[in-house]
Order: structure tokens, then C-alpha cells, then sequence
């Protein structure tokens, strides 16, 4: 099967900047795609590649199975849900709306019906004759997302569609605009620097810094197996605890303890184990569940969530952060208080450089 | 609403007084130029008693009256050149890249910033030399009128317009372009659809103030105009050497209305974005 959208060897370059280094990407028809990483890293840059907003210096990018490098915007099925909407002011919620239609030279009756059934799809029913400035931010957002629908495209791009919303409002977004991929079928490919948002929506996630592609895997594959260093810090809270591996089955950490941690290194290397908090447990020292990796320390802070707690964990050489559940007969450690952490050697992921 | 940077006491007074002077300053001679220009008295600074022959005495002279035909003739051709090349300006150094953009940016400022003299002697110069040429070459025999007054405006109102249109064009996203783009339009489309109508209201501001700054200009006008070509503001320029009546004042204010009506229009078709 042909991919939506596909990369190989794309390089983009503005003068001596790299923005976008020898990426090779395929992105499925019908998927979630999320484009994850921090400001700067080359992820809005890749969308405006695969928008024709701008053009790759080398490699080839295609859509469904046709080369597009060097088309402009109006030659290639995708459309566009920019940043901050990019609603055009002069014109009324309906006139946005149609036109990419009468840019294509769609007769009026035809622009007028479609973009009415789209209005009525975003549920914007009896705002069509507004203007976008007298609209919430969340009607804009859906006004944005019908003006590019409309034009039935292959692939959906978005640009950090919820970058502008309040916490509230964006939650409910992110379940309404799964829902509308469902709806309409074809693949979203979504650009943020959220990753919470990242991991909730997406069927995949493609990480990026530096201009460059760093892995591109499930959110579930991208939280436990993560690629390395940068991607294991990036994506969810994490303690890395820096190590040699000595072979397959063990890492020696930096105060000279042996941990079990399976890993593909070879011996010698310098690599992390990365423990999220969650999978770290606290108990009196010395205590610890059988089999199950343990360290000595001591309570440096406690921080009260309601739901859980989350402590800061002195070590001899490092500090670490624990989240315990709240739950009722769950034991409260005190700040001072001397304890072992231990974790399953299957919860941990060893990650290098 | 009273906050604690707001001056009180004295200071307060003063502040008050000091305002009330500087309107005086700048309106009692208005008040007094149009009072007078309804006087029945020959002398000006003398009341004769309240009449309207001043003004129809302007609008008989027939000197007059072709003047000010001259005037908005100019005007408005020198006007819509001024315009059409002004934007074209702005938008080339707002949305473009290209060598020599920085030197051709700050040499757009300088009609805006040279005296009006030195712009005429420039401009006096250049018609001398340019006329004789072009006369030379192709025996067109130009003579200075109306095709060296409105060069002349045009060469300095390309620079207000630009100004006034770039202002405007800099607080417009480029996110709009790439979205007509986007969808489906051609980059004349996005321009005629999407970056026009955003910048019509700083374009016909800068047309309104382009209007004003031709039909005042005196300084230019005068030197590059020639025999048989008189503007308006030239005509009551000359006016005075004759000896000064209440025929001046009348003209004066008519020109005072015109100015002011261009100059509100002006504000009030830049205000419009940000209520539409």
C-alpha cells in the first residue's frame, strides 16, 4: 500500500541553518500523525515541506505515491490549519469557509452548499454570517478546520492547532478532533511541542530535535522502548541514572552498583537507565520486593498532589523523583525519613547518546 | 479612575492652564482668519459688518477659479500615481528580499526629511536639464505646467503613501498569504482576495494624505510651475504681493476646509481595521 505522505533523504537548509536533516518518513493514509519535539527542532519546518509552503534542498517527498518536492500549495491534495488559524479578518465564517472553493473555481451554489454542510459538521450552525473576530478561540479553531476540510484533502495538516486554547477548552478539543479524523478518514499529521498532547492523540509520534528524526514509533513504544537519551527525558517525566553497560543482562551505575537492566549495548558503553517515577516504589530501608532493583536514601522533599505524592529522593551520588498513588493504607514518608527504592528490572529502559 | 501618576493640586492647574494656552496658540489665528473672511471692510483686522462677497468674488475670478481647477487637477492625477507606485513600494520592502533593499529603503525616507526648498532647486534643476532633453532628442517642446508640478508631487507623496501603506502591511500576518495560498490561490488571487481588502484602509489613507500635501504645497510648486500655470496656494501667494483684502481669507479658509475634510478622512480610513 502507498503512504499518505512520504519522505526520503529530505534536507532543508535557510543559508548555513540546517532546519531539517536527511529525515526519511512514511506516514499511513488514515493515521494520527504526531510531529513531537521542542521550538525549533525542525517539526513545523518538516509540515510546511509537506504543505509546499516551503521547498526540500535535497531528498524527495511524494503523496500518495506522487513526487510533490517542488509543487506549490495548490497542486498538492493537503491543506493547511495554521498556527493562529490565519482566518481571513474581512471576510464572514461562510466566506472563509468556501474559499478554497472559489479559489478552485467551484460555481457558487455548489461553494455555498459544502461549506454550509462543513460549518454544520464543526458545529457552527447559525454563525456562518460572523466574522472571525467576533468568535471565541474555539470557534475559530473549528472555522479554521472546516475552511481546510472542505477541499476534501488527502492529508490534513495542522500546525499546533491548540497551541492558542486555555487547558479546558484544549482537552475537549483534542477528543473532538480525534473524532472528526475518524469522521473524515484521512491522515491528520499534527505538529506540537505538547508531548502529553502527542501521546493522548496520536496512533504514532515522530520525535525530533535538531533537525533531525529520532525515533517514530506507537505512544506506548515511545514511552517504554524510547530511542535514547533525548527522547526518554522529552516524553514524560524520568530519572536517568547514568551506567556502563558490563553485558546484555546488567549496567554497573556510578556508585559501583550492579543493576539488572536487559540492553543491546555492547559492554563498556556509557549509557542511562531511565526509571519513571511511577515505576519506582518506596519502602524502609532495606525493604524491597523480591528480585526487584534497589538503591539506599533518604526523603528530601514531599509533594502533596491529592491523587498522589511525588518525593524527592536524596542518593549518595544523585537525586531522584518517586510518584507514590494515594491511596488509603498507603504509607507517608516523612522528609529525613531512610529508605530503599526499589523497581522492577522490567519497568526500566537503558538509553545511550 | 484617579491614579497615583496623575498630577494633583497646582500642578494639576498649571497643566490645565498650559493646555488652554496651547490651543489659543494654535487656533486663535484660525478663529480670527475665518471671522474676517465674513467681514464687509476692505481693510482686513477691521469689522464692516457681516457679508459673503468675499467668497463670491472668489468664485467669479475667473483667475481663481482656473487655479483651483489646476489644483485638483493635479491633485488627484499626481495623487493616484503616487499611490499606485507608493504600494508597490511598500509591499516590495515588506513581504520581498532583495540586494540593495537597505539603501533603497532609507532613500524612500528622503523627499520626507529634505527641506522643500532644496527640493525645489532640485526639481527646477531637473526640468531645466530633463525638458531640454527630451526636447532635443524627440522635439517635444515641453513646456513646465501641469507635467512638472505633478512629477513634482508624485516624487514626494510616494514616500507619505508608502509610509502610511507600510504601517499597515507590517501589522498584517504573512499566515494570511500562505493561507490563500493554501487554498488554491494564485499569488495575484492572494493579493486581489486576501492582501488588499487588509490594506485598502491604509492605502486610501495615504491617497487622502497625498491629496492634502499637493494641493498645499507652495515652496515646490512655485518653481518648477510654469507661465499660464498657477495652483491654488500659488494664486494666494500671489495674492498678497498685490496687497492684502478679505479675498485672501475666504480662499484661505476654503483651502482650510478642503485640508481639514482630506485630513479627517484620512484618520478615519486607517481607524477602519480595527473595528472590521
Amino acid at each position: 500500500m502507498t503512504s499518505a505522505v512520504e519522505l526520503s533523504g529530505i534536507t532543508k537548509r535557510f543559508g548555513d541553518v540546517v532546519a531539517v536533516d536527511n529525515v526519511d518518513l512514511s506516514i499511513a493514509d488514515g493515521e494520527f500523525f504526531a510531529m513531537l519535539g521542542p521550538s525549533g527542532c525542525g517539526k513545523t519546518t518538516t509540515l510546511r515541506l509537506i504543505a509546499g509552503l516551503e521547498f526540500p534542498t535535497e531528498g524527495s517527498l511524494s503523496i500518495f505515491g506522487q513526487e510533490v518536492g517542488t509543487l506549490t500549495p495548490d497542486k498538492r491534495p493537503v491543506n493547511t490549519v495554521f498556527q493562529n488559524y490565519a482566518l481571513f479578518p474581512h471576510l464572514t465564517v461562510l466566506e472563509n469557509v468556501g474559499f478554497g472553493l472559489k479559489m478552485q473555481g467551484i460555481d457558487k451554489e455548489t461553494t455555498r452548499r459544502r461549506s454550509m454542510e462543513m460549518i454544520e459538521l464543526v458545529q457552527l450552525d447559525g454563525l456562518a454570517e460572523r466574522k472571525p473576530s467576533q468568535m471565541s478561540g474555539g470557534q475559530q479553531q473549528r472555522v479554521a478546520l472546516a475552511r481546510a476540510l472542505v477541499n476534501q484533502p488527502k492529508v490534513l495538516l495542522l500546525d499546533e492547532p491548540l497551541g492558542a486554547l486555555d487547558l479546558k477548552l484544549r482537552q475537549e478539543m483534542q477528543l473532538e478532533l480525534k473524532k472528526l479524523q475518524r469522521d473524515v478518514g484521512i491522515s491528520f499529521v499534527f505538529v506540537t511541542h505538547d508531548q502529553e498532547e502527542a501521546l493522548t492523540m496520536s496512533d504514532r509520534i515522530a520525535v525530533m530535535d535538531d533537525g533531525k528524526l529520532l525515533q517514530v514509533a506507537t505512544p506506548e513504544e515511545i514511552y517504554e522502548r524510547p530511542a535514547n537519551r533525548f527522547v526518554a527525558d522529552f516524553i514524560g517525566q524520568t530519572n536517568l541514572l547514568e551506567g556502563t553497560v558490563s553485558d546484555s543482562e546488567t549496567v554497573i551505575l556510578e556508585n559501583g552498583v550492579s543493576v539488572r537492566a536487559k540492553n543491546g549495548f555492547s559492554a563498556g558503553t556509557h549509557v542511562a537507565v531511565s526509571l519513571r517515577p511511577e515505576r519506582a516504589h518506596i519502602q524502609s530501608q532495606g525493604e524491597f520486593e523480591e528480585g526487584w532493583s534497589h538503591v539506599n536514601g533518604f526523603v528530601e522533599t514531599v509533594t502533596y498532589l491529592g491523587n498522589a505524592l511525588i518525593y524527592g529522593i536524596k542518593l549518595d551520588w544523585m537525586d531522584l523523583e518517586v510518584r507514590e498513588e494515594n491511596h488509603p493504607g498507603v504509607e507517608l514518608y516523612k522528609p529525613g525519613a531512610e529508605i530503599t527504592v526499589s523497581w522492577d528490572p522490567d519497568a526500566i529502559s537503558v538509553v545511550s547518546d | 479612575m484617579s491614579t497615583s501618576v496623575e498630577p494633583r493640586g497646582w500642578a494639576k492647574a498649571a497643566l490645565h492652564v498650559n493646555g488652554w494656552f496651547v490651543y489659543m496658540f494654535f487656533y486663535a489665528p484660525i478663529v480670527l482668519l475665518v471671522i474676517y473672511s465674513f467681514s464687509n471692510s476692505r481693510n482686513v483686522g477691521t469689522w464692516g459688518g457681516f457679508t459673503l462677497d468675499w467668497y463670491r468674488d472668489f468664485f467669479d475670478s475667473s483667475n481663481a477659479r482656473g487655479a483651483l481647477s489646476n489644483s485638483v487637477k493635479i491633485a488627484i492625477f499626481s495623487t493616484i500615481i503616487s499611490v499606485v507606485l507608493g504600494t508597490m513600494a511598500a509591499l516590495s520592502l515588506e513581504r520581498f528580499t532583495f540586494r540593495g533593499k537597505k539603501v533603497f529603503d532609507a532613500l524612500l525616507y528622503l523627499p520626507i526629511i529634505i527641506p522643500d526648498v532644496t527640493m525645489a532647486v532640485m526639481m527646477l534643476l531637473f526640468f531645466g536639464e530633463f525638458f531640454d532633453v527630451l526636447d532635443a532628442l524627440f522635439g517635444l517642446g515641453l513646456r513646465k505646467g501641469f507635467w512638472s508640478i505633478s512629477i513634482s508631487h508624485i516624487a514626494f507623496n510616494i514616500s507619505f503613501v508608502s509610509v502610511v501603506v507600510r504601517a499597515r502591511l507590517a501589522g498584517m500576518d504573512t499566515d494570511l498569504e500562505e493561507a490563500a495560498i493554501d487554498l488554491y490561490a494564485s499569488r495575484w488571487k492572494a493579493f486581489r482576495y486576501v492582501t488588499f481588502p487588509q490594506i485598502v484602509p491604509g492605502i486610501a489613507g495615504g491617497a487622502l494624505l497625498a491629496m492634502t500635501l499637493s494641493l498645499d504645497d507652495v515652496v515646490i510648486t512655485q518653481f518648477v510651475a510654469g507661465p499660464g500655470w498657477t495652483t491654488l496656494p500659488v494664486y494666494v501667494f500671489g495674492l498678497i504681493r498685490k496687497g492684502v483684502t478679505p479675498l485672501i481669507n475666504a480662499v484661505s479658509v476654503t483651502m482650510l476646509v478642503v485640508s481639514m475634510l482630506l485630513v479627517v478622512l484620512s484618520i478615519v480610513a486607517q481607524r477602519v481595521r480595527r473595528s472590521g
